[in-house]
């Protein structure tokens, strides 16, 4: 049976450039870039060209890009390092609650750590109100950490309208921007963020590797301890390999955003309009909201999301519902309860997420699949299914 | 949807492992689905380094999920947690308060396996499920379905099934009904599952080291659905006060231990009453009764009996089945049971199953017994 994917906001496959490179460094530049000689020099070479590459996807200088070994650690990185770094006892941490378990538990840590953190709703569109933002501030406020888009719906949050309020008030403000990097232009002097996360396997780098935009003069510690790496922000011998697949994949995601954008908004609009069409009782979450050109999350009333997405991978279709707990059982999202949807409503929502990889055969075979799939749910003890 | 599919409950352990390698390598189709019920940290005041090893933890699903890559099967965990409460963990707490001793296994199979479940399978496309249960299911010359013990009579969990509906039979399987436990570990063994020798736990997944009443004090403590009974008196059965108690849901009929009055002959639990608070003990003697009430009785191997009729019954999994009459009680879904011999620790609640041999006539819930104590 073919298997087609369609879960690519989890994490998408390798690019051809990204494999060349890491297998290329992983054979040839085994140097520790932190070494004086020729071994050494090379593997920096290839760091500090990485580096040049990831700051041009997002407009940023070399220096201001640490790297990590993904979107967690620099999530972790920003949050704890910004906020550790002020002594002031009244300090305050503004979140919103549809952000990754990246942040939200960085946050609750902190909480533990004695910072008072508000977690602001989002609207019934998955969008966060600016407005909050600034009614939340107070004198303590040390961070406002906002995603640049969802991971589950795929809506943009007005960062810009944001750091206007954070920027006036002195106040630092991070961006998980794993999500938003490389499917839609990212400019962090435009957008005005001090710190920004960035994850490699999601613009088809391999996994264990990412970073975080740390601005030139924006004041942070380090969460970890050890050498003088990364400018004794993140110590730990650079993954060469990794982070070189990393830039190369940043570059060539860099260079053909436009039109892989426009040509996956296109098939992303192609499915949504036939399951629409199709299905009766269906609805996309978010879908008046600007979104990402690859995400869309579709609720089927009556319908339970995880035998959904059961079917669905029987028939050789990977999606996704809510997140998996540690077990790999399926939690509603908090994503989608915190916009206002029920529990039952949330466990009936799929997220289909697409990818370079994906073609408008595959998108018709889905959507066929989808339809038959949510008859055959719809017609076996729905009401239990769904509402018990 | 498939008839030829099947959607196999594994729980990690050997027998559910067992029967979805016996299917698979029969040829059918198979699935490998596991319930998470509940989570084992849910009540942290429970929480102890143990918890890992019991149901639903991750070292269950890690062993399903690598029995199920063995096999070459899908597998799939599916999150049952919140019909699991609604539906066992919370009526099972409820019971307790109300002073019975309910059998959460039970429930969980009436309400679980056997409906969500098969619900479940269903909706991706597997038709027919199978469990990991030592029972037999056998079609009759009328047609209908039967269940009976399994071969291996002291490894039978018939007891627990009695509240299958012909439906629910229709479209069950259970592989392992004709084996003894020693031939599965070997067909485990033979199949290489890495389950083969994995130890079995018999006590109620989600009542660590079977301390209940620690269990209900920390889950009122955390989901206040009832108040946490208080203390009262422990009385003789001719009513004379010897000593005090800090809560009747930390009895249970038969208990000996935890009573705290010295006397000079062992006294055991004859009953508790939540309502005056109050925990009757007595001799040994005073725990046998000839009869009881079983109330919401399903007959799932023949009709409803409307006359008195002979059958074997079992109150309690453990219980050798006795010799007694059963008698209808009209238009109430319940039935009187005389016992030929008294029993031992009649205990309101629980189960009790009516054979006739192998076969599993029925069975209902034991009511309270007010006027038999």
């Amino acid at each position: 049976m073919d298997h087609f994917y369609f879960d690519h906001n989890a994490t998408a496959p390798l690019c051809a450039q990204a494999l060349e490179t890491a297998v290329e460094c992983l054979r040839e530049v085994y140097g520790n870039a932190s070494s004086i000689h020729f071994f050494g020099q090379a593997a920096k070479e290839r760091l500090e060209r990485a580096r040049r590459q990831v700051a041009r996807l997002i407009q940023a200088q070399p220096k201001e890009i640490v790297f990590t070994s993904g979107g967690t650690e620099a999530d972790n990185l920003a949050i704890l390092g910004a906020v550790r770094s002020s002594k002031r006892p009244d300090r305050h941490v503004i979140t919103t609650a549809i952000e990754h378990p990246a942040v939200l538990n960085t946050c609750a840590e902190l909480e533990r750590e004695q910072a008072a953190v508000t977690y602001l709703p989002a609207g019934p569109d998955g969008v966060v109100d600016p407005e909050d933002v600034g009614r939340a501030l107070r004198p303590g406020t040390v961070l406002v950490s906002v995603m640049h888009a969802n991971n589950e719906t795929g809506v943009v949050q007005p960062l810009k309208e944001i750091s206007e309020l954070t920027r006036r008030a002195g106040v630092l403000l991070h961006s998980d921007g794993v999500q938003a990097a490389g499917r839609i232009p990212v400019n962090v002097r435009e957008l005005g963020v001090d710190f920004y996360t960035l994850s490699g396997h999601k613009i088809c780098a391999p996994k264990g590797v990412g970073a975080l935009f740390a601005r030139a003069g924006a004041g942070f510690e380090p969460v970890t301890y050890g050498g003088h790496h990364e400018r004794d922000r993140r110590p730990g011998t650079e993954n060469v390999p990794g982070i070189a697949a990393f830039g190369r994949a940043a570059e060539v995601v860099e260079q053909e955003l436009a039109a892989q954008s426009a040509r996956i908004a296109a098939l992303r609009d192609r499915l949504e309009t036939a399951i629409l069409a199709l299905v009766s009782d269906s609805f996309v979450n978010g879908g008046r909201a600007e979104r990402l050109p690859n995400t869309t999350n579709i609720r089927f009333d009556d319908v339970s999301g995880e035998a959904l997405v059961i079917a669905l991978d029987l028939e050789g279709f990977a999606v996704s519902t809510g997140s998996a707990c540690s077990s790999g059982a399926v939690e509603p999202s908090h994503v989608l309860t915190a916009m206002g949807l029920s529990p039952e409503q949330a466990r009936a929502s799929l997220r289909f997420s697409l990818g370079r990889c994906n073609t408008a055969e595959q998108v018709d075979a889905l959507a066929g699949a989808v339809v038959r799939a949510v008859e055959r749910l719809r017609a076996i003890a729905p009401a239990r299914l769904a509402h018990v | 949807m498939s008839e030829a599919t099947i959607g196999v409950a594994m729980s990690g352990g050997v027998d559910s492992s067992t029967a979805a390698g016996l299917l698979a390598r029969g040829g059918r189709r198979v699935i490998g689905l596991t319930m998470q019920l509940w989570d084992q940290r849910r009540l942290p005041q429970l929480s102890r380094p143990a918890a890992s090893g019991r149901c639903c933890s991750l070292d269950d699903v890690h062993d399903a999920r690598r029995v199920a890559g063995q096999l070459g099967i899908p597998y799939y965990v599916v999150n049952f947690e919140r019909q699991f409460e609604e539906q066992v963990v919370r009526p099972f707490v409820l019971e307790y308060l109300e002073g019975r001793t309910p059998i959460p296994c039970t429930l969980c199979n009436s309400f679980l396996k056997f409906e969500h479940f098969l619900d479940l399978a269903g909706s991706v496309g597997a038709g027919q499920i199978a469990t990991g249960h030592y029972a037999r299911i056998r079609r009759d010359a009328s047609g209908r379905l039967a269940l009976l013990r399994a071969a291996d009579r002291a490894k039978d969990q018939s007891y627990f099934l009695f509240g299958l509906t012909q439906e629910q039979l229709a479209r069950t399987l259970f592989p392992l009904g004709d084996l003894s436990k020693e031939e599965v570990r070997r067909l485990a063994g033979e199949m290489g599952l890495a389950v083969a020798d994995k130890g079995e736990s018999y006590e109620i997944c989600f009542v660590p080291d079977g301390d209940y009443a620690a269990f209900l004090e920390a889950y009122l403590e955390q989901e206040p659905v009832a108040a946490l009974p208080a203390g009262g008196e422990i009385v003789s059965s001719r009513g004379q006060k010897l000593g005090h108690h800090r809560g009747v849901h930390r009895f249970t009929v038969g208990q000996r231990r935890g009573l705290g009055i010295a006397a000079g002959a062992p006294l055991y639990v004859i009953a508790t009453d939540p309502r005056s608070a109050r925990v009757t003990v007595g001799g040994e003697q005073e725990l046998y009764s000839s009869r009881l009430v079983a109330e919401r009785v399903n007959w799932i191997s023949v009709a409803p009996l409307r006359s008195p009729a002979r059958a074997e019954v079992k109150i309690r999994n453990r219980h050798q089945a006795a010799p007694a009459a059963l008698i209808p009680i009209p238009d109430c879904g319940a039935v009187e049971v005389r016992f030929d011999e008294p029993q031992r620790a009649v205990t309101p609640g629980q189960a009790a199953v009516f054979y006739d041999g192998d076969l599993v006539l029925g069975g209902g819930w034991i009511a309270g017994l007010p006027a038999s104590v």
